[in-house]
Order: C-alpha cells, then sequence, then structure tokens
C-alpha cells in the first residue's frame, strides 16, 4: 500500500516534470547596458584548404565540430537559458572559424573535459579545441598546437574580504581547492598547503563561498571568470606563478589547418578584434589582460 | 607496468590504496550499524518507524550515488555541519549502502519459521530481545550470501569518493592520467588493487560463513 | 506486513508505549525536517534566483534530453547485460572445467572493477568517439556480472528433482537448462534481477565522467553555470533530479512487482527471495 502512494507521488512528479513545457525564454545572463560590445567577424566564404583533410571534411559536411569548456563564465561557458555559447575561449574559436569559410550557424559546439581532450582531438571527435588548452610538450605528442594566444598562469582566487593570502608564498597550511587531477594541485603540494578536488571549478567556488575552503587555484583566466560572475565577493590576487601558454589543439598531422589557424589568430590580433573579445568577456572582472604572446609556428 | 616505480608514483598509489581500504572499512561498519537499526525500524510495531524505515529506504536505495555525494558535499555545510571529505564520502557511502543492508536483513528476517518468534514471545520475550537473541541469529546465514555481494560492491562503490575530495585509487588514476601516463599501464594497477581489495572481502565472508555454519551445527 | 510475527498484539498499555514511541519519533524527525528546512531557507537556498533557471525552456528541454539519454543507455545496457548475465551464468555451469574457470574468473573480475574507473578506461582506450558505447560497455560488462550470479545461483536453488527429471526423460543439458531450470530460475531470482536493472539505471548518472550528457551531467551544468548571490543552486538541483531518479526507480520496481504478481496466479509455489 504504502509503496504504492510513494509510486504514484513520484509519478506525479514526473508528470510535472514533462508538462512544465511552459517557460521563460531569454536569458538571465545578458549583458548590462553600457558593457563593452563583442566584435563581429567577417565569413571568409571563399576560403580554401584542401591540404587539411580536417577542413574538407568539415567543409563537405557543412559544419565544423569545436570541442570547448561549458562551464568557466566569460572563458568557455555555455547559457543553458539561451543554448547559446560565450566567453573568451569561445570568441577565438569563433573568428578563426570565420576565417575558415564557417558561419557561426555551421559551428557544431561540443563539450569536452580536461580529462579527454587529447582523446577527442585524435579520435576525431572534433575538428579544433579551444579551452584553456596550455601547450607542452607531452601534450605534443599526441595532438598539435596553434597559438599560443594568450598566457595565463596559476594564481589564487580568494573571498575579497581576505587579507592573509596575498600570494603563492602565504598559502602555507591553507586549504586551497582545485580541479582533481590538475597540475595546480602539485605546484600546491610543493609550496606547503592543503589541497582539496572537486571535478568542476564552480564546486570549489561554492566551497570558498561558504568557507569550506581558503582559495581557489588554477589559471588566473578561469579565476577572472568566476570573480566577474559573482560580482563584488571574490578577487583574484593577481601574481600568476606558472606559465600557460594557451594553444588551440588540432590532429597531429594537419600542418595545413594549424598554419592557416595561426594566421587566423594574427590577423585578430592586429586588427584589434582580440582585445575587444577580452574586453567583452574577461574583462567584466576588472583585471587587465597579459599581453599578446608572439605564436609559436611550427 | 613499471609506471609505478617512478618520480613517487608508488607513494600515491599505496596512500591511495589504503585510503580506498580505510574508506571501506569505516562506511561498512556505519553501513552495518545502520543497516540494523532500518531494519529494526521496518519490522517494529511502531508504525511511525515503520513508515520512516520504509522512506529512507526507497529514497537512499534509489537515488544515484553520485547524487548522495553532491547532496551531502554540498548540502550538509548549507545545515552547518562541517566536516572533512573523507567524513562527507563515509556518510554518502553507509547511508546508501546501508539501505541495502537493511533490504537484505529484512528479507533474512522473513525466512525464520513463524514459531520460532512464537516461541520466543511466549517465553515472555520483548520486541528487542526476539529480534536481537533469536531472529537475527537464525537470518545471520540465510542474510550472509546476499550480504556479501553489498559488501564486496561496497569499495567499488567507494571510488566515486574520489571525485569529491578523497585521495582515493580513482583519484589516483585521475592524477596518473593527467601526468600523461598510458591509459592501460593504470588501468593494470588500479585494477589489481580492487581485485585484491574485492578477494579479501570475498574470502572474509567464507570464513564467517563456516564458522556460523559450524556453531549451527554444534547447536 | 510479517511485522505482526514478531510481537503480540499490543494491549493497552503496549498501545499506549507505541503511541508514546510514535509521538516522540514523529516530533523528532519532524524536528529534523523542520531544523534542515529553516537553515536552507535561511541560506536563502528557496530564493528565487536558485530556482530562476529552471523557469527557462532550454533548461526544461536540457533536462528531458538528459533523461532520454539516461533511457537510451539504461535500456542498451540492461538488454545486453542480461544476455550478457545467461551467457556468463551458463558459463559458470558448463560440464567443462576450463569453460567454467574462464566465466568464474570473467565475472569475478568485473564484479570487483568500479564502473567509474572501467568506463573511464574504456572510453580513453576502445571507445574515444562514442561515450554512449563505452557506458553502454562498462554498465553491460559490470552489471552482466552480477546478473549471471544471481541467474546462476536461482539455477541452483531450483529442486535437484526437476533436473533429474528432465535428465531421465532424455533431455540433453541445453534443453533442461533452457526448457526447465532457467525459466523457474528466472522467476524466483525475478525480485533479485530487477533490483539489479534499478542499479543500472542509477549508475548510468556515472557517465558524467566522460561527459556523456545524461540527466545527472545536465543537473551538474545547471548548478555549475548558474551563480546566484547566494552561491550555486547544488541543492535545487538535487531537489529536482533526485525525485526523477528516485521516480524512475520505483517504477521499475513496481513493473517487477506486477510481473512478479502475474506469474504468481500461474505458478504453485513461492519462495521468499532476498532482493
Amino acid at each position: 500500500m504504502r509503496t504504492r502512494r510513494t509510486i504514484a507521488a513520484a509519478m506525479s512528479v514526473l508528470a510535472l516534470t514533462a508538462v512544465a513545457a511552459c517557460g521563460k525564454s531569454g536569458s538571465p545572463n545578458a549583458a548590462p547596458p553600457g558593457a563593452p560590445q563583442l566584435p563581429t567577424y567577417q565569413v571568409n566564404t571563399g576560403f580554401k584548404l584542401d591540404s587539411s583533410p580536417t577542413w574538407v571534411k568539415a567543409k563537405q559536411a557543412g559544419k565544423l565540430t569545436i570541442g570547448a569548456k561549458a562551464d568557466q563564465p566569460f572563458l568557455g561557458f555555455e547559457d543553458l537559458t539561451t543554448n547559446t555559447r560565450n566567453g573568451f575561449d569561445i570568441e577565438i574559436a569563433k573568428m578563426v572559424a570565420a576565417d575558415l569559410g564557417f558561419t557561426p550557424d555551421q559551428i557544431n559546439w561540443k563539450t569536452i573535459v580536461t580529462a579527454n581532450r587529447e582523446t577527442a582531438i585524435s579520435g576525431g571527435q572534433i575538428d579544433y579545441y579551444v579551452g584553456t588548452y596550455t601547450i607542452n610538450d607531452e601534450r605534443k605528442k599526441s595532438v598539435s598546437f596553434a597559438g599560443p594566444y594568450y598566457v595565463a598562469g596559476q594564481d589564487l582566487l580568494v573571498l575579497k574580504s581576505n587579507t592573509d593570502i596575498t600570494g603563492s608564498d602565504s598559502i602555507k597550511g591553507k586549504t586551497v581547492c582545485s580541479v582533481a587531477g590538475s597540475t595546480s594541485i602539485d605546484r600546491i603540494n610543493s609550496l606547503g598547503g592543503k589541497t582539496v578536488t572537486y571535478d568542476t571549478y564552480a564546486q570549489c567556488v561554492d566551497k570558498l563561498l561558504t568557507n569550506e575552503v581558503d582559495a581557489v587555484t588554477t589559471d588566473d583566466t578561469i579565476l577572472k571568470g568566476f570573480a566577474a560572475k559573482n560580482p563584488g565577493k571574490l578577487k583574484v590576487i593577481g601574481k600568476p606563478f606558472s606559465q600557460e601558454p594557451y594553444g588551440i589543439g588540432l590532429g597531429k598531422d594537419d600542418k595545413a589547418l594549424r598554419d592557416a589557424i595561426n594566421n587566423s589568430i594574427k590577423a585578430h590580433e592586429d586588427n584589434g578584434d582580440w582585445k575587444k573579445a577580452y574586453d567583452a568577456t574577461l574583462g567584466l572582472s576588472g583585471s587587465a589582460a597579459a599581453p599578446i604572446p608572439t605564436l609559436d609556428r611550427y | 607496468m613499471g609506471i609505478l616505480f617512478e618520480h613517487g608514483n608508488f607513494t600515491l598509489f599505496r596512500d591511495g590504496f589504503l585510503r580506498t581500504l580505510e574508506l571501506s572499512a569505516v562506511s561498512a561498519v556505519l553501513a552495518l550499524l545502520l543497516g540494523i537499526l532500518l531494519a529494526a525500524f521496518r519490522v517494529s510495531p511502531v508504525p511511525a518507524l515503520r513508515v520512516f524505515g520504509t522512506v529512507w529506504v526507497n529514497i537512499f536505495r534509489n537515488t544515484p550515488l553520485t547524487l548522495l555525494f553532491i547532496a551531502v558535499n554540498f548540502g550538509l555545510p548549507q545545515l552547518d555541519v562541517h566536516l572533512s571529505p573523507f567524513v562527507f564520502a563515509a556518510i554518502a557511502l553507509s547511508a546508501y549502502t546501508g539501505s541495502f543492508v537493511c533490504e537484505v536483513l529484512r528479507s533474512g528476517i522473513n525466512t525464520v519459521s513463524l514459531g520460532q518468534a512464537e516461541a520466543a514471545r511466549s517465553l515472555g520475550m520483548t520486541f528487542g530481545q526476539t529480534l536481537t537473541l533469536v531472529v537475527l541469529p537464525q537470518a545471520a546465514r540465510s542474510v550472509l550470501s546476499p550480504l556479501s555481494s553489498v559488501f564486496i560492491a561496497l569499495p567499488r562503490n567507494s571510488a566515486i569518493a574520489g571525485a569529491f575530495s578523497v585521495p582515493e585509487l580513482y583519484n589516483v588514476q585521475q592524477t596518473l592520467s593527467d601526468r600523461g601516463y598510458a591509459i592501460f599501464a593504470i588501468f593494470f594497477w588500479v585494477a589489481l588493487a580492487y581485485l585484491v581489495i574485492s578477494a579479501a572481502v570475498g574470502l572474509l565472508f567464507r570464513v564467517i560463513e563456516n564458522r556460523v555454519n559450524r556453531l549451527a551445527v554444534a547447536r | 506486513m510479517s511485522s505482526s510475527v514478531l510481537y503480540d498484539a499490543p494491549g493497552p498499555r503496549a498501545k499506549a508505549r507505541y503511541r508514546a514511541f510514535g509521538v516522540l519519533a514523529v516530533l523528532g524527525i519532524a524536528g529534523l525536517l523542520w531544523y534542515a528546512y529553516d537553515s536552507l531557507a535561511s541560506r536563502n537556498q528557496f530564493s528565487a534566483a536558485m530556482w530562476d533557471p529552471f523557469q527557462y525552456t532550454a533548461v526544461q528541454q536540457l533536462i528531458v534530453n538528459g533523461l532520454l539519454d539516461t533511457l537510451k543507455a539504461f535500456g542498451l545496457a540492461a538488454a545486453f547485460s542480461l544476455v550478457l548475465g545467461a551467457l556468463l551464468a551458463a558459463g559458470r555451469l558448463s560440464d567443462h572445467r576450463p569453460v567454467r574457470a574462464v566465466a568464474a574468473a570473467i565475472v569475478q573480475f568485473f564484479r570487483a572493477m568500479p564502473l567509474l574507473i572501467m568506463i573511464f578506461a574504456l572510453y580513453q582506450s576502445f571507445f574515444t568517439t562514442s561515450p554512449l558505447w563505452a557506458l553502454v560497455t562498462g554498465l553491460t560488462l559490470y552489471n552482466g556480472a552480477v546478473q549471471a550470479e544471481i541467474i546462476r545461483s536461482g539455477v541452483n536453488a531450483v529442486p535437484r528433482g526437476q533436473g533429474e527429471a528432465a535428465y531421465a526423460l532424455g533431455m540433453r543439458k541445453s534443453q533442461v537448462m533452457t526448457a526447465i531450470l532457467v525459466p523457474q530460475a528466472v522467476r524466483s531470482m525475478l525480485p533479485a534481477i530487477i533490483g539489479q536493472l534499478v542499479v543500472t539505471l542509477k549508475d548510468t548518472s556515472l557517465g558524467f565522467v566522460i561527459t556523456y550528457t545524461e540527466l545527472l551531467y545536465a543537473g551538474k551544468l545547471i548548478a555549475s553555470n548558474t551563480a546566484t548571490p547566494d552561491g550555486y543552486p547544488y541543492i535545487p538541483v538535487v531537489l529536482v533530479i533526485g525525485p526523477i531518479y528516485i521516480g524512475m526507480c520505483l517504477l521499475l520496481t513496481a513493473l517487477a512487482k506486477w510481473i512478479e504478481a502475474r506469474g504468481r496466479r500461474g505458478a504453485n509455489r513461492r519462495t521468499p527471495v532476498a532482493a
């Protein structure tokens, strides 16, 4: 009897979920009036790159599949209420796509988390990847990189009221949160900090907001995004203690595509789009951009 | 396969292994106690306790463990309960496993013949005495095999704790994977560790089963 | 309820005592719930901002899509794991020692391996382009191993005379198995089999490690992508996603009970079985 009643209750919840098709559209995340505008990109419709198998395949299919992060505000972010992507990494991906001859409608976004990036690129799940992807030699064994388009550095995010954490030298004995299995963790351990790890940065930030950890650590870009997303509550220390050159990850042997992407990055850095994109995204945190790095063509 | 013996990986792996053992053992004890308590609730003469037991079991048995971990890790701090990730993990695991233990015990209690409980009652035993002195010891035999399945599942379920800040074996696997080692080499060692644990649990239950059977014969 | 076996029909004093216990228990539980509700409310967990995302059609669509992906993975894994379970059970009951040994080794191995680790390893090695198949394969291997054990113990529990009678009629081993033993085993083990299917359904949620976009993944994404003045809405997400899972699992259990009741009408004898 009792179970039957429980089931009836559960079913009504399910039914409610199904019926709840009446809902709001639009977004609560809309930019405030007067905020810097995102640049727009001219689609290079006549572009051809027949020497790149990835490009040829994407062109034939009429869509370009780009891997990105979904949970990094103002960097690689998916606005669930509107089904759109935004952020600095997303802008970089869009400007490159435009130069490769793809309209925004032709981009097929795919969320790929840190641990699966190499697999997704080498397995051909995505055409290229833009999402806080640090260039290093280990990764160059399985994928190749265009860029760097930004040089981030590991930094600390703390509550605005915090005064005793001033940089990497003051975290001894403090509890610092990051995402499981990231290199940031090793560095904190060697500096004498206590570490806790979750599988998303939002979980870490939540722990920071509830005072359960003293700081969150990872690339300053990611931290700036969270600071901008929780206005007035958090601050980024601003003394990076590592160098993380971000690249666009793509297939290991596709030199033609790599060169084309490098050209595209260069053009948008030179015409001011890069700066505009930063100001309208991560710039909202109040922190200035790092200087534009020189490309590493190989 | 040699990855275990370079760059301090061995300490990392050993600590992860010990942490998995520790978490499984602590959760197993808590789950057993909780399971006995819940089973007692579910067969008790007090309707409110029966309802509580039923609701508890239906909620915790039917919620994905990962969701329970999220609820415990991000819900309890909102209730001003601030504990270490290890304790949070033990709470989530034992709340989940306890509901399975309860169901195993309850069906075990149902297999004890009616006459036993009736005889106990006619001797003037209370509900508590009937349950703990007469029924549960006899239920033990039929309960051991399904109980061993529950406790073999526990260490493997504990892997989820790795995603919630407990540096156990799954967490170690993620770390090694991020350091760029081949997945097969990592998997080999992690798999071996879990096989050892599961074999040990299986062995433990076989020993208990033998003793229970011998006791039953001696009686 | 079988509860009456354990205690006498209460007399007036016992009744009063039970009522006192009951009142105490209800008060205690109500107190705890009130405390939980009050603390959550005082931290604005029930504020409009926390629940706002669920009002958007796109978010509702995300949840529904997640639900469908969960059901898809579950359907495939359930079917495959039952097939694999039957095969492995047959292997473990084989007359040939090597077959028995191999089947036993497979069962022991996959029963011990955490799904999280297996799914991750499968995705990184064999199913790099398909999170769905990595998840389904992982679920199938684990649950197949467990179902094999359930079916095997069911076959062993069928009274020996049944098999002997069938052999005496001149049936071959495969006939005895498929016509006599397995149908009876499945009927008596149905609660356990469905119980394991419930586990399969819940374990689809482990797809989050390889970004399979199932229900829990959708929930986690909603939580992490909504920053409110009072933090991230993990509790609202748990309160929305949790009941959906509980509802699905209870439906599955109810289905099992219904099938069991239908089967019982025809069957002559029932043995109580551990769930």
